[in-house]
């Protein structure tokens, strides 16, 4: 029977550590979502199983060695590409074409190049002498690139840009010299003008919005002046569970799925808020600390941008529920209502625990 | 591992590993810096500027609605209904929820006109008021809605975003223009009246009154708005009332109006303008106030269209002048008993005084004859019989002798030349002339042949009809002038019983000699009563005894040059016939002033119309305590 079974499948190798953390957020993140669903149980039961099926995924891959991982990750990032190019010319969805309808399930393959990228990298630079070459740094930001593109062209300018800080940060962490960094966010700078000549039209109403959300407050501002004010009414200890008044009114957009930040900050007020920060901090910081105990360089190149990855997402949804940076979207990681993103968190917090599972014994 | 490019191609595991941990290290620092500063940004909206946005969260939730109070219902002084208010339908639009700005409105104005009647000056109006509201308010287009108007929008009402019909009270005037001149009327409420009254109290109410007793006790009818608190979702739908606070309905008032009398005078006038002012002299209470031609006032409740009120507007007869109010007529013979009283009580004659009228008058050293009505005069008369038959002479030489200031002083004590302060706005007030008024105004002298004419109530002197109905109250109460009241008694919200109101004495005219007052009313009570009164014929088979005194008002300035010939001149250059009257003669419970314009005599206009109005007061059993 054992031998049927390839033979890494053992006993499970979970990080307790992390997995607390991760529960620990996930429950959190049910209990506001309840109320941020206007008290709707269906919802909470739909988002319970989606993270029962992530969390299942977490363990299937938390027990498949790294090295066989890195062996599937050229085909996972081919397929991923592939999957991007199909979505350009058949996808379904709203305005824009993020979707793949695979029969059973939707698939937003933007998701699966959160990981894919990463481990590209990763496995790119794996055998490579670091602080990498000019030569890899080039062969890396084609990696990055590509997929970038495309899901810009999809167009999502929140994952695309979580896709791409992914890339970097696996350059970051393989120690690109900090002269060759910071001349690449020079460049970025420099070029940000261009990127508002190919911006599309509604993305611009964005960044003018986030400029000066008072300028329209019932057109484009209202999303940025209605969560401020639901953080803001929050104060220290929040208005209480289900008591958000901007949240059960409806005053808040997308209350469930991108803005549940502000459902968050308005009902548990800055505790609240710092509880969950603290919470994230430490998963970062157990993420980071796997990596430096990983087995091998592409397991820690991988395993840290993860973890980095993980902080743009709090950042960025942070920073756009309480109006400091533009709306993208870019959920709040296993707190948003939505499949796909906490399945790919869950999927990434597997391949730490495999690393982690699978670390080098010293001492 | 050998290295063939030189020690960097050497993959050392030990050296990655120490510059891993170092970038992790600063990129974990970098992120607790980020998170931190991330964190100083929920600090500053949840702790340093909670107060404000605490605010505008409840701003959010909680919408104030305004509750506005029904408006008081008005009834005549028997208790019949006169105004009040109706269920009825509006049209409102909210312009915030209308997209495209104006061309969208206007395109939506357009649209609506298939279900309804919607006209060039509804659109306008509702354009004009926008000014007054915030663009989330909502406003109304159209007032009164036809049964079918509604029924249509109600099927079609999915069609149109931010449009609803509204159920309202409308103001409704059963009497319709017998008693506009009274009540006037409520309309919509425009930039003007709301710099007028407290805008808080006026946040929802919708229409104002413009004229009249609408105008006047719009406080009292109005009442005071209450509120409620209702927490509203983004929408603006309505999920829970916080707070409510009841409005307090407008005030229920009586006017000393009866509709009956009104009526009486109203009809008797038949299709003559004119105007019929009578006043009960105990109290000073206005039983009747016509003036006729009128209006209906219900045309202008909902607002009216330019083209139906230009239509009124220019009517024969000036509906919307009110002249009982406003009328400028002379008084002619009218005057000739606060005349005589004047002579009376300064005592430049007495009641046996004999005066020889012999057709023509004349100023010692002029050659400009001053006439009588009858050719070759009437022979020798007294105060009586100077009265009875309206004698010039008598009172030409009278006012020579008391001169034109000693005149004017006394009469201005009857209130002419002066607004008597009726609780309705828009009077006007006369001219009773003086050596200092032409003075000031012609800039030329007083002329003795002034002060003759004056004497018979020609030349400058202009009364309106409440004015004469007034100074005929003091004349026959004993000198109590009040300031004329149609409010009778007002009922405040919850209150049992209305509480009588009265009216206000504006002078006690000084009384030398109850005898000379008696003599004066002696003289009208032959006018009707005696076998030459220019009036006998008015008060046949009357159950009561009336006086009066007859009178013209000169149109045309024939009459000065003695060649006044009624029945020759046009119709509307004929003279307006004058009747003022009292009864009954010993304890006077009316006094009314009828002028018919352009009547021609006043015994045979202005009379019968005073009989028929003193019928429908004293006829009818009177039980004053009947309040609503």
């Amino acid at each position: 029977m054992r031998r049927l079974l390839p033979a890494w499948v053992g006993a499970p190798r979970l990080d307790p550590v992390l997995l607390l953390l991760l529960l620990l957020i996930i429950v959190f993140g049910l209990v506001v979502l309840y109320s941020a669903s206007g008290r709707d149980m269906a919802v909470v039961n739909r988002q319970a199983i989606r993270i029962g099926f992530g969390l299942v995924v977490m363990l299937v891959i938390s027990q498949v060695p790294p090295r066989v991982l890195r062996a599937w990750t050229p085909w996972l990032y081919g397929i991923g590409v592939a999957m991007l190019l199909a979505t350009l010319v058949l996808g379904v969805g709203r305005s824009t074409q993020r979707w793949l309808d695979l029969g059973i399930l939707r698939f937003q393959p933007s998701e699966l190049m959160k990981l894919a990228v990463p481990m590209m990298v990763a496995w790119y630079l794996h055998p490579r002498v670091l602080p990498p070459d000019w030569k890899s740094t080039a062969v890396i930001f084609g990696i990055l690139l590509v997929p970038t593109l495309l899901i810009y062209r999809q167009p999502d300018l929140g994952t695309a840009l979580l896709v791409a800080a992914s890339g970097v940060f696996t350059l970051y962490l393989a120690g690109l010299r900090w002269r060759v960094l910071f001349g690449f966010a020079g460049l970025a700078a420099a070029a940000a003008p261009a990127l508002w000549l190919v911006m599309k039209e509604y993305q611009r109403n964005r960044v003018r919005t986030f400029l000066n959300p008072e300028a329209d407050p019932l057109g484009h501002g209202w999303n940025i002046i209605q969560s401020k004010i639901a953080v803001g009414s929050g104060g220290l200890t929040g208005k209480g569970w289900l008591n958000g008044t901007q949240s059960n009114l409806e005053f808040i957009p997308e209350r469930h799925t991108d803005f549940i930040l502000a459902v968050l900050s308005e009902e548990f007020g800055l505790i609240g808020v710092m509880v969950l920060m603290l919470a994230y901090i430490l998963v970062i910081g157990r993420g980071l600390y796997i990596a430096s105990v990983a087995r091998d360089t592409g397991s820690r190149l991988l395993a840290g941008a993860l973890s980095l990855t993980l902080f743009v997402y709090v950042l960025v949804n942070g920073g756009m529920v309480s109006g400091v940076l533009p709306v993208v979207g870019v959920p709040l990681p296993l707190i948003s209502y939505g499949g796909t993103s906490a399945v790919t968190l869950l999927a990434a917090f597997g391949i730490m625990m495999s690393i982690y599972g699978h670390r080098k014994f010293i001492r | 591992m050998i290295a063939f490019k030189g020690h960097r191609a050497i993959k050392d595991e030990q050296d990655e590993r120490r510059l891993f941990v170092n970038r992790a290290w600063v990129g974990f620092v970098c992120i607790f810096l980020c998170i931190l500063a991330l964190l100083g940004r929920y600090v500053w909206l949840q702790v340093v500027a909670f107060d404000n946005f605490s605010t505008r969260s409840e701003n959010n939730r909680v919408a104030v609605r305004p509750v506005v109070p029904n408006r008081g219902v008005i009834y005549d002084r028997r208790g019949r209904v006169i105004a009040d208010n109706q269920p009825a339908y509006r049209l409102e639009v909210v312009p915030e929820k209308v997209p495209g700005n104006l061309p969208g409105l206007e395109a939506l104005f357009d649209e609506l006109a298939s279900f309804i009647d919607l006209s060039e000056d509804d659109r306008k109006a509702f354009h004009k008021s926008r000014r007054n509201y915030r663009s989330f308010d909502s406003i109304p287009l159209k007032f009164k809605l036809s049964e079918s108007e509604v029924a249509r929008f109600a099927v079609n009402r999915h069609r149109f975003h931010g449009v609803d019909v509204v159920p309202y009270l409308s103001r409704h005037y059963p009497y319709g223009e017998l008693l506009t001149h009274v009540l006037g009327y409520t309309g919509r409420l425009d930039e003007d009246d709301i710099a007028s009254v407290d805008a808080g109290n006026y946040r929802g109410t919708r229409t104002i009154g413009k004229i009249g007793i609408e105008k006047f006790q719009e406080k009292e009818l109005h009442g005071i708005s209450g509120f409620e608190r209702v927490e509203t979702n983004v929408r603006g739908r309505v999920l829970n009332v916080l707070e409510r606070q009841d409005a307090i309905p407008g005030m229920d008032l009586v006017l000393s109006i009866d509709v009956a009398v009104q009526r009486a005078a109203w009809d008797a006038l038949g299709d003559r303008p004119g105007s019929v002012v009578a006043i009960d002299p105990t109290d000073g209470s206005v039983i009747a106030l016509v003036s006729k031609p009128a209006y209906d006032p219900n045309a202008f409740v909902g607002g009216i269209s330019q083209k139906a009120y230009r239509e009124i507007l220019n009517a024969p007869g000036r509906p919307l002048f009110n002249r009982a109010l406003n009328g400028s007529y002379e008084p002619g013979s009218t005057f000739k008993p606060f005349v005589g009283l004047a002579g009376l009580e300064m005592g430049l004659v007495t009641a046996e005084t004999r005066v020889f009228s012999n057709g023509k008058f004349y100023i010692k050293g002029y050659d400009r004859p001053y006439r009588d009505w009858k050719d070759g005069g009437h022979g020798w008369v007294t105060i009586h019989s100077a009265l009875e038959q309206s004698v010039n002479t008598y009172f030409y030489q009278l006012a020579l002798d008391l001169g034109i200031d000693r005149l004017h002083d006394y009469l201005a004590q009857f209130g002419f030349g002066s607004v008597t302060g009726i609780d309705i706005p828009g009077e006007g007030k006369g001219l009773l002339p003086s050596r200092a008024w032409k003075r000031a105004v012609h800039e030329e002298p007083w002329y003795a042949g002034e002060t003759v004419i004056s004497g018979i109530g020609q030349g400058f002197n202009i009364v309106t009809p409440l004015q004469l109905a007034n100074a005929v109250t003091a004349l026959v109460n004993g000198g109590t002038r009040y300031s004329p009241r149609l409010l009778y008694a007002a009922k405040p919200a919850g209150a049992e019983k209305a509480k009588r109101i009265k009216a206000p004495v504006a002078m006690q005219v000084p009384v030398r000699d109850p005898q000379d007052w008696q003599t004066i009313l002696e003289g009208m009570d032959l006018v009707v009563n005696g076998a030459r009164g220019t009036a006998r014929r008015v008060a046949i088979d009357a159950r009561y005894r009336t006086g009066g005194k007859t009178g013209t008002a000169q149109v045309y300035q024939l009459a000065a040059e003695g060649e006044d010939e009624p029945g020759e001149v046009p119709e509307h250059l004929r003279d307006h016939a004058w009747f003022i009257a009292f009864a009954p003669v010993d304890a006077p419970r009316i006094a009314l002033a009828v002028v018919v314009e352009h009547g021609g005599g006043g015994s045979t206009a202005a009379a019968p119309v005073a009989r028929l109005t003193l019928d429908a007061w004293l006829d009818q059993e009177i039980d004053r305590e009947t309040l609503p």
